[in-house]
């Protein structure tokens, strides 16, 4: 899982193209949009092609999608589960 | 009452002006990202959606910081700050990154972020955006830099009384290509300090078209 969180925090910040943020600067657990990285609606829906290209994963019900990218955690639990499932 | 230019800013490949000055040059780049990139970090405006946008938002908003800084954005009514833009590649640049990315059925993964930029007014947008104006505003297309159209254009808000000021010019990019002019006008000189005085130039075609010419 800790492999996996680091992969994405990494793959977040390039397909974001979040220039000044490394990976060490975000935290697994914190927010992702609101106060943690400050994320909008257009990054939320490329945070969704990114598990789609990345990782063949489709979000079928846009509601979950709150939960999944709530944090780096909660998106690296949301693969875990679905592409062993 | 004649419209005079208060400030204006040039961007060309390894060169950037403002005034008339050489603000930075660089002529040891490749790409437009090698120019652009290390001037807008030398500029420290701590704007980080800058990175997220497509080349030609990123040219005509360094350009426009580069005209407002020459101002006091506070003294005027920014429901009344006009933008009025004009290029000849519209958003082509960004148009063929998102079409590549959608020609391949077996690989069709459209970006969100590139397709919002599929219109050259958004970079309008992104100069709204950044410092809150509500003023009208135009992007128009003209096969090469067109003095008249854009002067005609900007008189013509003026003299129906919709903008107060406006910021106006030539923003063009497509690929490594890129050229900027950008314009502040106003309708006259007599409000303004000394040293502005002495910046001001007439805004009329002639003029507009020079600058231009001396990029």
């Amino acid at each position: 899982m800790e492999e996996l969180i680091e992969k994405l925090k990494k793959e977040v910040i390039e397909q974001l193209n979040l220039e000044d943020i490394s990976p060490e600067d975000i935290e697994a657990d914190s927010p992702l949009f609101g106060e943690g990285l400050g994320l909008d609606s257009i990054d939320a829906l490329e945070l969704i092609v990114l598990l789609e290209k990345n990782y063949g994963l489709k979000i079928e019900d846009p509601k979950d999608g709150k939960k999944i990218f709530h944090s780096i955690r909660t998106m690296a639990e949301y693969i875990t589960e679905h592409q062993t499932a | 009452m004649e419209q005079v230019i208060s400030a204006y800013a040039q961007i060309k490949p390894g060169q950037v002006r403002v005034n008339g000055r050489i603000e930075y040059s660089d002529e040891n780049f490749i790409t437009f990202a090698e120019f652009i990139k290390p001037f807008f970090k030398s500029l420290n405006l701590g704007y980080p959606k800058f990175y997220k946008m497509d080349p030609l938002s990123k040219l005509g908003f360094i350009a426009s910081e580069l005209v407002f800084k020459q101002l006091n954005l506070d003294s005027y009514d920014r429901k009344r700050v006009g933008i009025v833009i004009a290029n000849s590649s519209s958003s082509l640049d960004t148009d063929i990154i998102h079409q590549q990315s959608i020609s391949n059925r077996s690989e069709y993964f459209p970006s969100p972020s590139v397709f919002v930029y599929t219109l050259p007014n958004i970079m309008i947008g992104e100069i709204c955006i950044r410092h809150q104006l509500r003023g009208e505003n135009a992007f128009l297309i003209s096969e090469r830099f067109d003095g008249r159209l854009l002067t005609k254009y900007v008189n013509e808000l003026f003299q129906q009384n919709r903008i107060d000021v406006c910021l106006t010019g030539w923003v063009d990019l497509l690929k490594e290509d890129f050229e900027a002019l950008l314009m502040f006008v106003e309708p006259g000189i007599w409000e303004m300090n000394a040293e502005a005085r002495e910046i001001a130039l007439p805004f009329s075609e002639k003029t507009v078209n020079e600058l231009y010419t001396i990029m």
